[in-house]
């Protein structure tokens, strides 16, 4: 349970505070609603490219990370395919100047040629370091693609090829920044030891001025239903086979989602999950294999994957996969297992209030959703789940017409003699 | 109107307040740390053990034993065990470290008597079927044909191997070591160091005096010392030569960069002063590594160093992954910074820079009771006491630009360390 209290700047900014005395800092997180799901198909990788240019001084403030190190405070950003979050944590006496630093830098960016030439080598390095020199790291510029056709999920944060990166320029992050980083598109959450009162005037302060722009709309197109079973094989230089396959499933706030993902939590959470037990415990099939929904905002896909032991083809580890997944459509599961993942989502949650930033966060996201309350029924909503609704949901997510499968192989090396 | 230009003023950054554990000896030696708290309802119950080692310093047993805790005892199956835990929404984690065995239990207080059953005996009854090893075995080989396809694993382990060759610190897992475990010496290990008087337990969280009794049943009445420990043994480290080590990998794209040395551990007067010179080195995201490599220069997405304690030994460490036609050149401006730390003396602005961001961040490591037992455990394994902190602090705070200088010639040398590349050399 986090307490909160909510209000709203003339500008459209909303802030969300919530009082936690025991803690000597303060956090202060700003969600922009904007990811890579807002990007043009030939300039993908630009929300995050972005990010990092926020780095790069902002209107009055030549250093943005060296002001705020100066006060003792720390912070991140990362980008997804709905959101861009930004955060600052700092002893709670300094909290003026992360208003100080954040409204800057919401009210302009100081546009230079020499950061954006730098933030493109760095996020062209990025993209090589996680993506590319990674055993598997192009999985999802593959997987992507098969799964998605028309929204724009079909691709990964980082961008589609380095190439796009190279590409960016000036005028689009100008326009960019004109475009979303307005106030009436963001969402900020002050968690700490701090006093409502006191960030209201803060608030007021450092952010009543801007201009409050306007909530770009977004009109994405949605993903039409998938009517044919997609398979594709790759050949790369890794060591072990491995197989992905993702269903497509319902969107963040439909109300089976929390049902999809118990069913992932059925499948593969904990030691005790179903397809570690049946196939890297008992029958030595897989080294490792795992269940997880995406958790995005959009029309989400629900990921299994996995890797054969030495001497197990992929053929045979998908139809091992497979069997299992018909068992969670053929047979109700018993409430002591539905019991089981659901504990252990209270316990999670639980886990999730110790630290003001994760607060924060969550607060935000939900924010974003429709409605902070919502977090607080969150536990809610998974203990409403009954077995029957996740029979229903695995028969309707588990079909080979709604899979996408990626057979990533082993080069092997040539001897024919 | 406000102006913008003018920074809020700076306040004096507070100190941090630690919480003393209350201290126990339960009769059979295990040494109990209490740290209550009554934020949430959730307990840590952490039992380490010092690892053991005898004969040889590889450490592939040492490994596999923690692992290896919960796959079976002689009353329940490894699927029974992991069905007991999950079933509580608990979570019973084995963690390896250099220096020690851990087996953590997080969990809500009120399923605490669900599940302490389990753990206790997990650690007194565990044993290790043949059936479970060969699974370990065969999943860990697999796991490790795919990390030693990673430039920057290979480079943190020829890192390693070159600082602390055949010992505990040095030494890997390979294909062949995995092969050569057996069960007999997993479960003499097991016998020797999974013994009270081998543990220390932390505790933290809603600890009632229910809990507390709980814990008195389970681990104190209930778990005998099996066997004597011989004293305790020191890995041997010989001289340390610097140089260079190429692994060549042609089709990368990146090449990662290992640099370091052997160095100071915690209960060194100098330590605190190094960690200062580290950061502003490579210590936080405005360091000079950072600011020269990443912000100027783009070469790569990131480079830190570090300073880390171990038992018997500490090091010095520098990591980075760039891009392969930077890798001369990276090399060349580490050891620019490097020059110049012992050189020039750093400017006011900076030490009042990295002062404040490191008290800031001493404070803000505090987020929970957890991270107090952290603090605690960071300097009782260094045979210090809490006190190190007022100590670091009033460092932290005083040090001046001479000795910052002085800390890096004595400890920071570009040409007394190892510098390892894997990739390219550019």
């Amino acid at each position: 349970m986090i307490s909160f209290e909510k209000f709203v700047l003339d500008n459209g900014l909303k802030v969300l505070v919530h009082e936690d005395p025991l803690s000597p800092m303060a956090c202060v997180n700003i969600l922009y609603d904007v990811g890579a799901r807002d990007e043009q198909e030939d300039k993908t990788g630009f929300a995050h490219l972005f990010e990092h240019l926020m780095f790069s001084g902002s209107l009055h403030i030549p250093s943005y990370d060296q002001a705020l190190q100066r006060v003792g405070g720390e912070n991140n950003a990362f980008t997804s395919n709905d959101i861009t979050n930004y955060y600052i944590t700092l002893p709670a006496n300094n909290l003026e100047t992360a208003f100080w630093l954040e409204s800057d830098r919401m009210l302009s960016l100081a546009f230079h040629e020499q950061g954006l030439e730098v933030q493109r080598s760095v996020v062209i390095e990025e993209f090589k370091q996680r993506y590319l020199n990674q055993p598997y790291g192009d999985v999802w510029l593959k997987l992507r693609p098969m799964a998605y056709k028309v929204h724009p999920y079909r691709w990964a944060t980082i961008g589609k090829e380095i190439r796009h990166i190279e590409e960016a320029t000036l005028a689009d992050v100008k326009a960019f920044f004109a475009k979303y980083y307005v106030p009436s598109n963001a969402i900020m959450v002050v968690a700490g030891n701090v006093e409502l009162e006191q960030v209201k005037a803060l608030a007021n302060k450092w952010f009543g001025d801007i201009p409050s722009g306007e909530k770009p709309l977004r009109a994405l197109p949605a993903e039409p239903q998938q009517q044919e079973e997609r398979r594709e094989s790759c050949y790369a230089n890794v060591p072990v086979d491995s197989l992905y396959m993702a269903f497509h499933t319902v969107d963040r706030l439909h109300p089976d989602y929390q049902v999809a993902d118990l069913i992932t939590d059925v499948l593969s959470r904990g030691s005790s999950s179903r397809l570690y037990r049946s196939l890297v415990k008992e029958q030595h099939l897989f080294s490792e294999v795992n269940a997880y929904m995406m958790g995005s905002i959009d029309s989400n896909l629900l990921i299994v994957e996995g890797k054969p032991s030495e001497g197990v083809s992929l053929a045979e580890g998908e139809q091992a996969i497979w069997k299992e997944l018909e068992r969670m459509k053929n047979e109700l599961l018993s409430d002591y297992e539905l019991n089981k993942v659901k504990n252990k989502i209270e316990s999670t949650m639980v886990f999730a209030e110790l630290s003001i930033l994760d607060k924060a966060m969550n607060l935000a996201y939900y924010e974003l959703l429709g409605d902070a309350h919502s977090y607080n029924q969150e536990v809610n909503r998974y203990q409403q789940v009954q077995t029957a609704d996740i029979q229903r949901v695995a028969q309707d997510i588990f079909r080979k017409e709604n899979s996408s499968s990626l057979f990533y192989h082993k080069q092997e090396t040539l001897s024919h003699d | 109107m406000i102006n913008r230009a003018l920074a809020p003023d700076l306040q004096a950054i507070d100190e941090i307040t630690l919480q003393h554990p209350e201290q126990l000896t339960f009769a059979n030696g295990l040494k109990v740390f209490i740290f209550p708290a009554e934020e949430q309802e959730l307990i840590k119950a952490e039992f380490v053990f010092r690892n053991v080692f005898e004969g040889s310093e590889n450490p592939v047993a040492n490994v596999a034993l923690g692992n290896l805790l919960k796959e079976g005892t002689s009353k329940h199956s490894s699927a029974k065990i992991a069905e007991e835990i999950d079933y509580y929404g608990a979570y019973l984690v084995p963690e390896y470290s250099f220096d020690h065995n851990a087996l953590t239990l997080y969990t809500l207080g009120k399923h605490l008597p669900s599940v302490l059953p389990m753990m206790h005996e997990v650690l007194t009854d565990a044993i290790f079927p043949e059936r479970e090893l060969n699974t370990y075995v065969r999943n860990n080989k697999q796991s490790l044909q795919i990390s030693m396809e990673k430039s920057d694993f290979l480079a943190r382990r020829k890192f390693y191997h070159e600082l602390f060759p055949e010992t505990r610190y040095g030494i890997s897992l390979t294909q062949q070591s995995l092969d050569s475990l057996d069960r007999d010496r997993v479960m003499a290990l097991y016998q020797k160091q999974i013994q009270p008087s081998n543990a220390y337990l932390f505790l933290s969280g809603k600890v009632t005096a229910a809990d507390l009794a709980l814990f008195r049943q389970y681990f104190e009445a209930q778990w005998l010392n099996q066997i004597a420990i011989d004293g305790a043994s020191f890995p041997i480290l010989p001289s340390f030569e610097p140089g260079l080590s190429l692994i060549n990998k042609t089709e990368a794209l990146q090449s990662a960069i290992r640099i370091g040395k052997r160095s100071i551990q915690r209960a060194h007067p100098d330590y605190p002063a190094l960690q200062f010179v580290n950061t502003i080195l490579g210590g936080y995201f405005g360091s000079r590594l950072m600011s020269n490599i990443r912000e100027e220069k783009g070469y790569t997405y990131s480079i830190g160093s570090a300073i880390a304690n171990l038992n018997h030994a500490g090091f010095f460490t520098i990591a980075t992954e760039v891009g392969v036609e930077y890798t001369e050149n990276t090399l060349t401006e580490i050891k620019k910074e490097m020059d110049t730390l012992q050189q020039e003396l750093v400017s006011e602005q900076e030490l009042e820079l990295v002062r404040n961001y490191m008290l800031g961040s001493m404070l803000g490591s505090l987020e929970s009771v957890f991270s107090h037992v952290d603090k605690f455990k960071s300097v009782y394994f260094s045979g210090l006491t809490l006190d190190y902190y007022a100590y670091y602090t009033d460092v932290i705070k005083t040090i001046d630009a001479e000795q910052v200088r002085n800390i890096a010639q004595q400890y920071l040398g570009y040409e007394e360390m190892a510098k390892i590349i894997v990739g390219k050399q550019g």
